[in-house]
């Protein structure tokens, strides 16, 4: 892992991390939407920030990132509003966020899960 | 928080066994992903089942728990008042140059619902793993998956001797057209078999799909 562990003794931390942001109005960012990096990082930036352009170089899921960074998932989300909105990273979208029932999925992608769990 | 799953991985004897690697990225030609979420209690086997089909060592990670009233002397990983945090685990398959499938072990029990909320919406379906000597743990997921109208199959890791399966499907209420089938999370072919049911069963609930039995 290259980034600085974050300090999760100081009860703070998370607050100091999002800049005292509550995650209520951010949109949401779906748990495994696809981060990709489109900027190195820059000298100036928080090194959170810095830590997860380094890590989406190859697409990665919000919940990896999370996972690697060792910070909660809707914190994670926010960090990754603020590189949204510059554009140092992109979201490949994933399935839709809105729906509260099971999304539908079409029958080839259910073939090929299959061909996958077949290979295991 | 651990970056890495708590447990080892565990291989039963006669199941094929395999190193995962910590860090595996993907390949940059994908650009969607799916999900699966596997459910039940403490201990049922969730961490075990995605460990034993990821194509990387499972990952766990923990998300805030921001619901009121909840009975936070349960939880893992509580900081203070305003940072209660719950623990969940994931694994990866890759489908193929373009897709990835998420594997998701998450608490089912009612305090941790939540997370279905903001993690697992999109899902294409689920998976209940139930202990016979703890089926109470399921009736909570269960029953929020049909309110949902999430498809689900429910599978049975037998820790020992336990009631057959159409006793467990009296107990948990499930109407027949939930598949319902034994499974051995340790073992990968068994965790696989589990999957693949969900996915027939998705297919099967699709209008206008494919058989899926026609196309194996
Ligand atoms: N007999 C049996 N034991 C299992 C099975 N699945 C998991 N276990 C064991 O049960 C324990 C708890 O499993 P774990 O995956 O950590 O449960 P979790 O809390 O749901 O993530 C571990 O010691 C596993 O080896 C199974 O299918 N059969
Ligand atoms: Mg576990």
């Amino acid at each position: 892992m290259n980034t600085e562990p974050v300090d999760k003794e100081a009860p703070d931390r998370l607050y100091t991390v999002t800049a005292g942001r509550g995650g209520a109005d951010e949109p949401t960012l779906d748990s495994v939407a696809l981060i990709v990096a489109e900027s190195e990082p820059s000298p100036d930036m928080q090194s959170e920030h810095t830590a997860i352009l380094r890590l989406c170089t190859r697409p990665i899921a919000v919940v990896e990132l999370s996972a690697e960074l060792e910070l909660p998932v809707s914190v994670v989300r926010i960090l990754l509003a603020d590189l949204l909105d510059t554009g140092a990273v992109t979201a490949r979208h994933t399935t839709p966020s809105t729906a509260q029932e099971g999304a539908r999925h079409d029958s080839d992608t259910l073939k090929q899960v299959l061909l996958a769990l077949q290979r295991l | 928080m651990p970056s890495n799953a708590s447990e080892p991985l565990i291989t039963a004897p006669g199941s094929t066994t395999r190193t995962a690697p910590d860090r595996f990225p993907l390949a940059g030609t994908v650009s969607s992903a799916l999900k699966i979420v596997i459910v039940g209690g403490f201990g049922v086997g969730k961490t075990t089942m995605v460990g034993s089909v990821s194509e990387m060592r499972p990952l766990s990670t923990e998300e805030i728990m921001t619901q009121a009233g909840a009975e936070v002397d349960d939880l893992r990983g509580t900081r203070d008042k305003r940072t209660t945090t719950a623990a969940f685990d994931f694994g990866r398959i890759t489908i193929d140059s373009t897709r990835v499938l998420y594997l998701f072990g998450a608490p089912g029990q009612k305090r941790f619902w939540f997370l279905w909320g903001q993690l697992f919406i999109g899902s294409l379906g689920a998976i209940v793993l139930v202990d016979t000597a703890r089926m109470e743990d399921s009736w909570y997921a269960i029953d929020r998956l049909e309110h949902h109208g999430t498809p689900f199959v429910v599978a049975v890791n037998r820790f020992g001797p336990g009631p057959d399966l159409e006793r467990v499907r009296a107990a948990l209420d499930l109407s027949n057209d939930v598949p319902l089938l034994e499974c051995d999370a340790r073992r990968r072919e068994s965790s696989r078999d589990v999957l693949v049911t969900l996915v027939h069963h998705l297919a099967s609930r699709e209008r206008g799909g494919f058989a899926p039995k026609d196309s194996m």
